[in-house]
């Protein structure tokens, strides 16, 4: 049934050798993927284009720039501050986003005296429904370690350098709650629009190892 | 269980590997068995027993495989266990048999928010090592924190993977100072989530 689905696998992979000329050994993570999904779908569990649908869902529309929204919506309209902070799950329902799985989502806000920061240790928990699937970084062993127990050290490796007096709030997504950071709004942006606030949030920023661009360093 | 998986803390793992620009993934059998999980999860099997069945990899096969390998490897367990799929399919890709039937849709037994501590309450993490799957970070296990919401009821991963009984708790963000758990006196608190029966009152 492999020929229903026309898509190439294996053409962005970055292994060495050559695929679809002999069998590839059981051992082979991608030839045991394709044969878990062959299977499914023999049984009539699933079908080649809802994985297509997914897959290309994930590449394109789900991702960073929905949280991106809801953040300059919030930094321009207090009362929609007021309602993310209190539950996000509605509030970034009301924008039309974030589909049914942002109902556990918790929005924190940074202030001048506290950073956020979200890692999850225990696996690589996420709010996909705001922000698209993690970086590897944030899967990463070195991540999951760290963040709790050298929370600055973690962040300086981002670049980010906070002084002593901000203190740094980790949140370790260990329950079926998701966390997104709601960075402080860059100075000089008085009068900005939504969409050119939205451009300066990249997906560090909301999970709490970045800040937004500063306008100066935005246009250059 | 006291797993590779429960990483926080850990010592050893290098500096965090930062990737620019990277694509949402770096290969096309990475998305597949993303959507594979997405279409199985909720109807054979639930987001604890897809967590366990990752902690239940080999440590070392933990370790050296990646995020989607692993998201695999649990994905095959739990299609064998489930009965959907033979070990002997798995190795050949060939369908032999028809799967077995779905298991009952949980019900919807929800109940409303009795929580037992409240927002600033003192609590301790229960010094608890079970063998099976938990969400308490060993991490906290022992240690004194600050209730600063109160959140669910959820149901508790612990029993929800046994597939017995279905215990819904309150899931209580509880404060922790960097002092408290890492003997260090920097400006830094971790907050992490704790079910109900993870937590006594500090008295």
């Amino acid at each position: 049934m492999s020929d229903q689905h026309t898509h190439d696998h294996g053409h962005d992979h970055d292994h060495d050798h050559d695929h679809g000329h002999h069998p590839e050994p059981p051992s082979d993570v991608e030839a045991r993927a394709l044969a878990l999904e062959s299977l499914l779908r023999e049984k009539g569990l699933i079908s080649g284009e809802e994985i297509d649908r997914i897959v290309s869902a994930y590449e394109h529309d789900i991702g960073p720039m929905i949280g991106a929204r809801v953040v300059a919506r919030a930094w321009t309209d207090p009362e929609y501050r007021r309602r993310l902070l209190a539950e996000a799950g509605p509030a970034v329902a009301e924008l039309g986003l974030g589909g049914p799985s942002a109902t556990n989502l918790t929005v924190i806000a940074n202030t001048p005296e506290v950073h956020n920061l979200v890692v999850c240790t225990l696996c690589s928990c996420y709010p996909w429904a705001v922000l698209g699937l993690p970086p590897s970084w944030y899967k990463s062993p070195a991540y999951r370690s760290r963040a709790v127990r050298e929370p600055r050290a973690v962040l300086h490796e981002f670049g980010l350098e906070l002084p002593d007096s901000v203190r740094v709030n980790v949140w370790d997504s260990s329950s079926d709650l998701r966390y997104m950071v709601l960075p402080e709004r860059p100075v000089g942006t008085e009068g900005w629009s939504e969409d050119e606030l939205a451009a300066l949030v990249t997906r560090d920023c909301m999970i709490g190892v970045a800040r937004p661009q500063t306008p100066a360093a935005a246009r250059s | 269980m006291n797993g590779v998986h429960d990483m926080g803390g850990m010592h050893g793992f290098g500096p965090v590997p930062i990737e620019a620009d990277e694509p949402a993934f770096h290969a096309s059998w990475e998305g597949r068995v993303l959507a594979m999980q997405l279409r199985t999860r909720g109807k054979w099997y639930h987001l604890d027993e897809f967590r366990n069945a990752i902690e239940r990899i080999p440590a070392a096969r933990y370790l050296d495989a990646g995020y989607y390998e692993r998201w695999l490897i649990a994905i095959e367990t739990l299609m064998v266990e489930k009965g959907v799929v033979s070990p002997g399919e798995l190795a050949t890709g060939l369908a032999m048999t028809p799967a077995a039937t779905p298991p009952q849709r949980p019900p919807h037994d929800r109940p409303p928010l009795r929580p037992r501590f409240d927002p600033g309450g003192r609590v301790v993490a229960r010094n608890l090592h079970p063998e099976s799957h938990t969400r308490m970070p060993r991490y906290v296990r022992g240690r004194r924190g600050v209730v600063r919401s109160v959140n669910g009821p959820y149901l508790l991963p612990d029993t929800n993977v046994q597939g017995g009984s279905r215990d819904w708790e309150p899931v209580y963000a509880v404060e922790f100072s960097a002092l408290e758990l890492w003997g260090q006196n920097a400006n830094n608190v971790i907050c992490v989530d704790l079910w109900e029966s993870y937590l006594e009152a500090d008295v």
